[in-house]
């Protein structure tokens, strides 16, 4: 699957199938500090990513 | 995951409610929160005039948004800080969502207004950008709703701002802050608007959410002067215990908002406080304690060291 990342811009590819809480652990990304955004949808933490798809991890903190 | 409410698909669970909500749900959870909060603490009612400051992220922008879902009426002020691509980006948001919807953008640009950027007149004073960012914000969305006759400023703090706030607060003992950590500040004398947070009750991360699950465009690039900012710091650590205990930011920010209700009456209220130390500016005529205001003595000291364009 591509994971793009912000804070800077960037994209990762990652093995699937596998669960957002999953992904977010591999990742090091604490499940409160982000939102996964599939297509136009958000996706919960026990939703699965498949292999092609493609996710936007979206960062919620800002330090406003 | 369900949402809780109905058969449909959930797009977020909330840990320290117990729930998950689908698109429609959340939207509802969310505007309820802001109505309960306005409510609860007499923020303001639908026959005030509402200006909502707007910096194009997804809180000021939601917001702007659930407010006006809720039937009261806002209008938007950005402060331009004139930080290059950030900035242009910022303002780009903040026109995109205001302009089709028809509300009424008030900006101060401090570029034109002062004559330098917000990275500029910090060098000038040899201050942490955040710091003279905050007082010029400060002076300007007070000065902007008084002069125009908004009797309300609301601004989209949330509940990891706010309690992370109190963190930092509390561990430097910067006991004098406190009492201004409510989320509703009285216009307590001639000069000052009513300040309120209607976000206080919703967590970062649901109004994220409520914003992308929306489809308001909001932007998710940092501003550049955040980096390492320790209210991140503040917000991460706050995180981490919300991962492990769901309700610690919670219980931390309405736990000390309910003993600061409970102490209400057994000392001076924040109103005979600020008419007890405050007078205006022998300047420009805002309130201050001091004789001079803080943003009149960094504009007056700008001045002093920077080119003849830095007004006023």
């Amino acid at each position: 699957m591509t994971v793009v990342l912000n804070h800077p811009v960037r994209e990762v590819e990652v093995k699937g199938p596998k669960r957002v809480k999953d992904l977010l652990a591999e990742l090091s990304l604490l499940p409160e500090s982000v939102l996964v955004v599939r297509g136009d949808d958000l996706v919960t933490e026990d939703d699965t990513i498949r292999d092609e798809d493609r996710v936007e991890i979206r960062p919620v903190i800002s330090g406003g | 995951m369900r949402c809780r409410k109905c058969p449909n698909r959930a797009v977020l669970g909330i840990p320290r409610h117990h729930t998950a909500f689908c698109k429609t749900c959340l939207t509802e959870f969310v505007c309820d929160q802001v109505e309960r909060a306005i409510k609860e603490e007499q923020m303001f009612t639908r026959t005030d005039r509402v200006l909502v400051a707007v910096s194009g992220g997804k809180d000021s922008l939601s917001l702007l948004d659930i407010l006006r879902r809720l039937g009261y009426e806002g209008d938007a002020f950005y402060v331009d800080l004139g930080i290059g691509e950030y900035s242009r980006q910022s303002k780009a948001k903040v026109e995109g969502y205001t302009r089709p919807r028809g509300i009424a953008l008030r900006t101060h640009e401090l570029k034109e207004d002062e004559g330098a950027g917000i990275n500029d007149l910090a060098d000038l004073v040899r201050r942490p950008t955040c710091s003279v960012c905050g007082t010029l914000k400060r002076y300007h969305f007070n000065r902007t709703a008084v002069e125009l006759g908004y009797n309300v400023l609301a601004t989209g703090h949330n509940l990891d701002d706010e309690a992370s706030r109190l963190l930092g607060n509390v561990l430097h003992w910067q006991t004098e802050y406190l009492d201004k950590q409510g989320p509703t500040l009285p216009a307590s004398l001639e000069g000052f608007a009513k300040k309120v947070k209607p976000l206080y009750r919703l967590a970062e991360r649901e109004i994220a959410a409520y914003a992308i699950v929306n489809k308001i465009d909001y932007i998710v690039e940092e501003c550049p002067n955040s980096k390492g900012a320790k209210m991140l710091l503040y917000k991460d650590i706050l995180n981490r215990l919300e991962a492990e205990s769901p309700g610690t930011k919670q219980t931390f920010y309405w736990g000390f908002l309910a003993k600061q209700k409970a102490e209400e009456g057994a000392r001076p209220s924040m109103t005979e406080n600020d008419r007890a130390v405050l007078h205006p500016c022998v300047t420009c005529g805002q309130p201050t304690t001091a004789d001079t205001c803080s943003y009149c003595k960094l504009m007056a000291r700008a001045k002093q060291t920077g080119p003849a364009t830095i007004r006023p």
